[in-house]
This record gives C-alpha cells, structure tokens and sequence, in this order.
C-alpha cells in the first residue's frame, strides 16, 4: 500500500469517527462519484485535507503543550528569545515546498477537467429562472428539448404534507445520458446566471446568459445522481434541481426514439380538441409547475401580479395568450410559447380563465394556440 | 501638561462636531456594535427558518434579503469601521501623536457612516423589497432583475466607500507624519503596521468597487451594457472588477486583526513577538498577493486554462506568509510565562480557529477541487472562521485589552471568560458541521434544503442562537465597565504589555501626547 493510500485510509477513519453515532447517516465529506475525474478530485482534496490535519496537529501541539507547560501559574520563567533568520527561511521554504507537492497533482487534474475534445453526446444545458433547459443535440435528426422543473409539490415545501424521500431533489423530467460515453455540456442563461452542479459526476460550471461554458463528464455506472443550481438567481434559486438518469447506451437510444414519437404524438395531439374537464386537469397541473412559484398557489400573486381578477386572464384572450407565449420584456414574465406544448399552453390558459374566480366560461384549444402563434 | 487644555465640549455638540480621535473612535465603536447587533438579527432570521427543512417563517425572496443584508452590514458595517474605531483610539497614542493628522475630515468620515447605513436599511421597507442578490451582488440579477431599491444601494456603497477612503487616508497621513521622533517605521507596534499596510489597500481598491457600482447605475438607469452581453458587454467583467475589491477586502478585514493578535498573545506571554520584522515582511507579502489571486473566486466561470493555473499557484502561495504569521504567533507562546486573562482566551481562539479557516483556504485554492465546494456550505464555513473567529473575535480581545485604558475601569473578568467559552463552543457548534453539509452538497444561499442536511442544520441553528446571545452578556459586560467597573489607576494595566499607549495614564486622559514621548532606542516591540 503507498504511503498516500495509508494515509487517505487514515484521513477516512477519523472523518468517519467525528460524527456521533446518532448522526452516522449524514454524508460529512465529498462523494468520489461515478467518474474517473470525480475520484481524480477527490483524491485530490484527501491528500490535501490530510496535510493540513497534519500540519495542524504539529501546530495545535506545540500550542496546547505551551499552554499547559508554559503557565505563570505554574511559575514558569518566561523565556526572552526572539527574532532567528534561521528558523524563518525554514518555515518559508518547507511550506513552499509543500505546496509545490500539492500543485503537481492539481495541476494534471484541473487539465483533465479541461479536456472537452472528442465529445461522443453534446447536451446544451440552459439556466431559466426558475428551471432547467436540455437540449440534446442531435448531429443526425432533430434535436430533443425539453424542461425539467422541480417536482416537489408546494404542499411539501409548506409542510402541510409530509416530505418525500427526494424532498427539493426531485425532477418532473430528468435529463438521461448513456453511460461509458463522453457527454458534453454547453452551458447557458436564459436570464441570470445559475450554475449547473451535479456532484456524482463531477460537473459544476456557470451558466452565464450570453456566453456558452463548456464541461464533460464520462459516468460509469448507471443510476440517479442529483444536483442544483449553485449560484444565487433569485427568490427560488433553492428550488431547480437537477436530476440525471444515467442509463445503458441501448436503453438511451430507446429513450430518445421514444422522445421523438412524443413530439410527433404532441403535434398530432393539438389538432384535437379537449374538454373543459380535460384542458382544467391538464391546466392545474401546468400552473403548479410553471406559474405558482411566481402567481401563488391561490392566482393572489408574489413576484408577478395577481391572476385571480386579473384584467388580462379576464379579458381579452388574444392578449392573454400573446403574454403567456412571448412573455413580458423587461419583467420577470418569461416566453412560455417555446416551453410549454401548445396543448399545455391551452389547458393552462384555459385553467387561468376559469379558476381562482375568473369564471369566464373560456375554452381555448390546442389549435387556437397553434394558430396564434402562427399570428 | 499645563491647566489650560480643555476638556470635551458638553452634550451632543461633543460628538457631532468633535475632531478628537478618542471620542470619534468611540463613535466608531459604539456605531458598528449596533451594525454587529443589526447583522446578527439578520443572521438569526436566516438560522431560525433554516433549522428546519420546509418553509417556516419568510418568504424565499425576502430570505434573500436577509443574506444580502446580513453580509453588507457585517462586513461594512460591523468588522470595517470597528477597526477603524480601533484605529482611531490607538494609533496617535501607539506612535506618540498628539491626535490623528486630519481631525476634522475624521470627524466627516465617520459621520457620514450613519446616513449610508439608514439608506440601506430603509431599502427594507421599499416596493419591491431590500437588495437580494447577495453581498456580491452579481449582475444581472443585482441590475436588469433587481428590485428597484438597488439604486438606493448604490447610493450607500458610495457613501461607505467615501467614508473609508477617507478614513484610511487619514491613517496614512497620520503614520507617515505624526510618528513621536526616534519612532522609526520599523520600531511601530505591528496594530500600526497592520493598519498602515490596511490603509493602503483601501485607497487601492475602494474606488474600483465605487466604480463597479457606477457601472451598475449606468446599466440599470441610463442604457449601457457593461453587464450585459445583448449590448455588447459581459456580466463576467463584473466579477473580476467586484472580486479585483473583494479579495483584498478580505486582507483589509483580517489585517488589523493579525495587529490585535500580535500585541495581545505578546502581552500574555510575557515575551516578546519572536519575529518582529518577518511579521512585517509577511504582511506586506499578504498584501501585495491580495491583489493577484481576485478570480479564484470564479473558478467555475470559464475561465481559460492558463488563467485558472495562475490563479491557483498565487492563491496557493498566500499560505506561505499567512503561514510565517501562524508560527510566529505560537513560538512567541513557546516557553513564555502564560495567563489566560479574556484578551489572551479571545486571541487563543482566533489562533486555533483562523488556523483552521487558512486550511480549508488551501483546500479551496486547489482550483480542481474547488468545482466541487465551490458556492456549497463548505465556502460558507471557511468564510466564517475566517470572518468571525478572526476578525471579531480578534475585535473582541482587543475590546477587552484595551478597555481599562480607555474608561479607566476594570471588565468583569468571570463574565468575561465566561462570554469566551461561549462563543468559543457556539461559533463551532454554528459553523463546524457546515463543512459536512457543504462537502455533501448542500449550496449556500438556499432559504430551504433537502432532508439529508437537515440533522446537521439544526445543529447549526442552535450554536447560531448561542452564539448570538452571548453577545448580550458582552454588552452587558462592557456597559457595566464603564458604569461602575472596578477603578485602574495602574498605567501598565497588564503586567506584559508593551507600547507607548501603557505609558500613559489610566484612563487616558482627553488629550494625550501633546509632548512628544521620548523613544527609547532599542523598545521592546508590541
């Protein structure tokens, strides 16, 4: 066993000995992950972590010896010795040689993080306030694009149920990527600037709004890895995670031609017109997931205005359905037109004039989108 | 000292319109208690809604103002002018001068810190709500998505700006031209050192923040795009000029109170500082790095390859004075003869705890690893041992060393150790198990978390909610002092202490050093 090895197994037994037993189910140090690079990483910050514990039991033990041998209460003749040129060049060049050690290593890592060539997937990954956007990009064929918004219904964030296993880590549609297959992300903002973290694949880069960043992540073994976003954007920054499936190449290309009979299935399906009962079911639904956070559980509003008595989900439809799919510039009122299908569109639009008291008795189908967008 | 010196004026006039460094760095003092108070309040609304997962007490985006307002009112509120307030009590009476070389521009800086802070804090109470986009307040969220009251915001960053610029100035001036003579720069206790270095970086870096923030106001308010890449310009170039402030900010925080430190542990051991001037030499290092090593905060931006090697090698080098400092400060404690009066508890704290808070620095140098704690509980844990076991409890040694000079008056020393312990037990129980939760993935500035972190979160809470009541028995302590304390007429105070401010009486007098004191020439250094 090597010298390093001995004392990362070291450095494991006394983390593992800090928590008291009741807490022995709390995670208390990084994942290696499920990929070379993660374990490359983690390594990395043992032997790091190690020195330092080290270092600091010969710092803290000369302190502590200090204290309970060098006391005045004891009697102890203070000592006047000062100032050695000797002593001060040794403890700035063994220090300095120590981190040239640590450097070494850090260095071919952080290069390896860097390596982005030869990408066998590219994913563009899209920050939205307050969502994630994936959009596989497809060399061959059309691309597949979707949002992954937080599952996790409000009843469990306000505690009036109680919170599942995945409580705040929970997707309605997880990203799945192959395994043993080099994916890329291109990593991008819609709005602010958010950061996609998943630490078991150990991916963590900004997504800036105008720029594209670039990561890659190699996974090794098929699973569910869960992340969130790690840069402050805005009130519900603490609520778009990330989930990732990582799956067999087979089973990824079943899932992806899978997608693709979606989408077909989507546009044949808004040429079909619903029920009022189906487009409220439907609507309720869109609305938790897409409008709540910002127009309340209740249409009473927050961050944007209030729905319930609202002279736009009251009024005129055309200029509803315009702010639903455009948005509103310059107001945290985003263009749901690319988001959302057009059948989601209607039955969210449909549920707005009809719930919350807005009882207009409107009925708006998956074709009146199709064709307002078409203006 | 002849009879014709007259004391302070009376009733307010005194101190709206003093030009007496003593009086003016009470102000100081007594100011940024009441910011260490407000930011507490703050930090104890985030504790309490984050003691448990779910959503309890407020709103996420009003969680986020209490972030942001926790973090700019305890760094330019609380630490910032509490060691200007050190520094205007102790610098003329360590160098010898009769008073600060600017009075009445000290009297201007300081009273301008008040409005600044009102303005802040009234933004809680604007449409729209207070600032929420962090003390770092990033663009776009902090200009295009920002509620209206970041102009109000901007406003008062100027206005703290102006006042420590001002401030440091003063200090300049002050060290450079009202040394007593025989006080040569390399005979100056190293509290003066620290702040004359300090002083420096802030005229350096106070106006690239003023200019960030200008920047903003222009982008929000009159069509430019500087933070913004629809118009041509980059919220990247945001951060580097925020963190080109940011990072030597920090050095401008901890730096006075590597002074405290090294007149303290000194005193307490009864011997001197073993190395005076690599102590020196260190802290010049430190600060000079300080202005190399800005975008190791934004690892995870981007940055191209090249870059992100250059500033993990200059990153990594600050251990090595921070280093020097560390070993100096326990071989002065080697073989000395120690007492554990509350100065020295506080000041053995700060040792142990800063320590610590250097280590995982290193840890997070190591760009690597830095993609996985980056913006986790992990950065917020070293943030805080390093802000609060640093410098505040650096600020509270100090306090207490030197308040029988000031007021003439003894603390209770029971209380006092009592007050350490405390805190001591509290700020790890608060800030220890972060670490934990960071390195398993918790982000920070998440008003709710998943159900993992949660045992390690309570914990949290409850050393927070510790921690911040014993800051009432330090208040109690110290009014308490100066109401009916026990009398010191003693000059020396501690039996070890070194330093003209030693020489003088108990409690200063209004005006001291009107004489020049006579240097002798090879002093023992603080």
């Amino acid at each position: 066993m090597s010298i390093k090895k001995c004392l990362m197994n070291a450095g494991a037994v006394v983390l593992s000995a800090l928590p008291i037993a009741a807490l022995a189910q709390n995670q208390v140090n990084m994942s290696p992950g499920v990929t070379r690079v993660g374990a490359e990483i983690y390594d990395l910050h043992m032997l790091i972590m190690i020195i330092c514990i080290v270092i600091g039991i010969g710092v803290f033990g000369v302190m502590l010896y200090s204290i309970v041998y060098h006391r005045k209460s004891k009697g102890f003749e203070p000592s006047q010795f000062h100032e050695s040129t000797k002593v001060e060049i040794a403890w700035t060049v063994v220090p300095f040689l120590i981190l040239i050690g640590m450097a070494v290593p850090a260095t071919s890592t952080l290069l390896e993080v860097y390596d982005n060539d030869d990408a066998e997937l590219d994913i563009l990954v899209t920050g939205h306030q307050w969502k994630w956007r994936y959009e596989y990009l497809n060399a061959d064929g059309e691309n597949v694009t979707f949002f992954s918004n937080l599952a996790t219904p409000q009843e469990e964030i306000y505690n009036s149920e109680a919170k599942g296993e995945h409580y705040l880590l929970e997707v309605d549609e997880p990203l799945v990527i192959p395994v043993d297959t080099k994916v890329r992300f291109l990593i991008t903002a819609n709005d602010v600037i958010h950061s996609w973290w998943v630490p078991e694949i150990a991916v963590k880069r900004d997504a800036i709004p105008g720029f594209i960043n670039e990561a890659w992540s190699k996974v090794e073994q098929e699973g569910i890895y869960r992340g969130q976003c790690t840069e402050l954007c805005g009130s519900y920054h603490g609520f778009m995670p990330i989930v990732v499936h990582a799956v067999s190449q087979d089973e990824f290309q079943g899932w992806m031609s899978a997608k693709r009979a979606d989408k077909e299935a989507q546009v044949a399906a808004s040429s079909v017109d619903l029920s009022l009962e189906a487009l409220m079911t439907e609507g309720e639904s869109v609305y938790n997931t897409s409008c709540l956070a910002c127009h309340g559980a209740q249409g009473e509003g927050g961050v944007g205005n209030a729905i319930a008595g609202s002279s736009i989900a009251m009024g005129d439809l055309g200029m509803h359905l315009d702010v639903g799919i455009k948005g509103v510039a310059g107001t945290a009122m985003q263009a749901f037109g690319a988001q959302l299908t057009d059948v989601e569109m209607a039955a969210v639009i449909t549920y707005q004039r009809n719930a919350f008291g807005n009882n207009t008795g409107d009925v708006v189908q998956p074709s009146d989108v199709a064709q307002h967008k078409q203006g | 000292m002849g009879d014709h010196h007259h004391g302070p004026a009376k009733g307010l006039s005194r101190w709206l319109f003093t030009t007496n460094h003593k009086d003016i760095g009470t102000m100081y003092l007594w100011f940024s208690f009441a910011m260490f108070i407000l930011g507490g309040t703050f930090a104890m609304i985030i504790r309490a809604e984050l003691f448990q997962p779910g959503m309890q007490l407020v709103e996420p985006g009003f969680f986020n103002q209490m972030t942001t307002l926790h973090g700019l009112v305890m760094v330019f509120g609380a630490i910032m002018p509490s060691f200007v307030g050190l520094a205007n009590w102790l610098i003329p009476m360590m160098i010898g001068a009769p008073d600060m070389a600017l009075p009445r521009m000290n009297n201007w800086s300081f009273w301008i810190l008040p409005p600044g802070f009102l303005m802040l804090a009234s933004t809680l109470f604007m449409e729209g709500g207070a600032p929420a986009f962090g003390w770092t307040f990033y663009a776009p969220l902090s200009t295009t998505y920002a509620a209206p009251s970041v102009t109000f915001f901007i406003f008062a960053i100027h206005v703290l700006g102006i006042s420590s610029i001002m401030g440091s100035i003063n200090i300049i001036a002050t060290i450079m031209n009202m040394r007593a003579p025989g006080m040569t720069y390399m005979k100056m206790p190293l509290f003066v050192w620290t702040w004359f270095i300090t002083a420096f970086l802030l005229v350096a870096v106070m106006p690239v923040l003023a200019g960030a923030v200008t920047m903003m106001l222009m982008d929000i308010h009159f069509g430019t795009s500087f933070f913004s890449a629809a118009g041509g310009g980059d919220p990247v170039l945001f951060q580097h000029i925020f963190w080109f402030f940011g990072h030597p900010e920090v050095y401008i925080i901890i730096l006075p109170a590597f002074g405290v430190v090294s007149q303290v542990i000194p005193a307490f051991s009864r011997k001197p500082l073993f190395g005076y001037a690599s102590m020196v030499y260190a802290t010049a290092a430190i600060a000079i790095l300080s202005f190399v090593v800005w975008a190791h905060h934004m690892y995870t931006v981007g940055m191209p390859v090249a870059g992100e090697l250059f500033f993990m090698y200059a990153t990594m080098l600050i251990a090595v004075p921070t280093g020097v400092k560390v070993f100096n400060w326990v071989s002065t404690m080697w073989r000395g003869a120690l007492s554990f009066e509350t100065p020295m508890l506080f000041s053995i704290g700060f040792l142990v705890l800063f320590t610590i808070g250097g280590f995982t620095g290193l840890m997070l140098s190591i760009a690597p690893a830095d993609f996985q704690y980056h913006d986790t509980y992990f950065v917020v844990a070293h943030f805080h041992y390093v802000m609060v076991a640093g410098a505040v409890f650096s600020m509270t040694s100090a306090v207490y060393f030197w308040l029988p000079k000031w007021t003439g008056r003894m603390y209770n020393e029971t209380m006092g150790k009592v007050h350490f312990w405390i805190s001591f037990v509290g700020f790890n129980v608060t800030f220890f198990p972060q670490h934990f939760v960071g390195l398993a993935g918790m982000p920070r500035r998440v008003p709710d978390y998943a159900l993992q972190f949660a045992d390690f979160n309570m914990m949290s809470s409850i050393g927070a909610f510790v921690y911040g009541a014993s800051q009432i028995m330090f208040l109690y302590n110290v009014i308490a002092t100066i109401v009916s304390g026990e009398k010191v007429s003693d000059e020396q105070v501690w039996d070890g202490a070194e330093g003209l401010e030693w020489t003088l009486p108990t409690p200063a007098p209004y005006h001291t050093f009107e004489v020049p004191p006579k240097i002798e020439a090879t002093p023992a250094h603080g």
